[in-house]
């Protein structure tokens, strides 16, 4: 019987990968990938506390937040094609017009 | 039998979100992350949670994912330029990281140390009656913002060009 720990830590991993590959990549796109990885990790620990908890919230959390991701997909993607359209490219060093 | 299974999931899930990260290009990313996330829904089954299992291949690997690769295919990118000086920025990551995985793991020891798995319903229907009984507000509030994203969607990128 694995205990429940074992998957939170996989989950730790998981979602440290996802900071590092959002901060490394310097596309949007991948970027945006980065960000569904960390999204995936936070839903593998709600399931691992759930099972250790013995409680079925955790299932009922982790729909909503792939629901939400879903949504979320589809505006960030709406977001990277107006960019992509303004400046033909999608690289994150060219977005600097905030800078006073 | 079911540690082998869980090392080799484990395995699988990280070693292809590593390779995303050593990859260069988007396509390749996102084929990468569709592997990760079917072997994600996996450790989801392991975790007595069939339903999230199977809604994480569907929406994850399947939907979400899929529009990924509809957006890189879309975008006809050029050749990534060659990064120019990446160390700093990696040096610095990599110290986060550190900070953060010791962090996470410190909190997951205080949480779950040890404890015994709790007996847990694993039936879909019991998940099914949770989530139109208690969660229903919540669940309804789900759909409006599905619609809203929708909508938004439309609103940002299904302009015509000159307007």
């Amino acid at each position: 019987m694995i205990p429940a720990s074992a998957f939170f830590y996989v989950a730790a991993a998981l979602f440290v990968l996802g900071v590092l590959a959002f901060f490394v990549k310097k596309d949007l796109l991948t970027q945006f990938m980065a960000v569904e990885v960390m999204l995936n990790a936070g839903n593998l620990a709600f399931l691992a506390v759930a099972k250790a908890l013995g409680k079925a919230e955790g299932q009922v959390v982790v729909l909503f937040v792939i629901t939400v991701a879903a949504a979320e997909a589809v505006i960030g993607l709406a977001i990277i094609v107006l960019i992509f359209r303004q400046r033909k490219s999608i690289q994150t060093d060219g977005l600097k017009d905030l800078k006073g | 039998m079911a540690w082998a299974v869980f090392i080799c999931l484990t395995v699988l899930c990280i070693g292809s979100v590593l390779a995303m990260i050593i990859s260069r290009n988007q396509a390749h990313n996102a084929l990468f992350l569709v592997l990760s996330f079917s072997s994600l829904g996996g450790l989801f089954g392991l975790l007595d949670a069939p339903f999230a299992a199977v809604v994480q291949v569907l929406v994850y690997a399947g939907a979400i994912m899929v529009l990924f690769l509809f957006a890189i295919m879309m975008f006809n990118l050029k050749r990534n330029p060659p990064g120019g000086r990446r160390t700093l920025r990696i040096v610095l990551t990599g110290g986060l990281g550190l900070v953060l995985l010791a962090e996470l793991l410190v909190a997951g020891r205080e949480a779950l140390g040890g404890g015994a798995a709790a007996a847990h319903s694993r039936d879909p229907a019991a998940l099914g009656r949770l989530l139109f009984t208690d969660h229903l507000y919540a669940f309804e509030i789900t759909s409006l913002l599905i619609l809203a994203a929708l909508v938004g969607a439309l609103a940002l990128a299904g302009r015509k060009e000159g307007t």
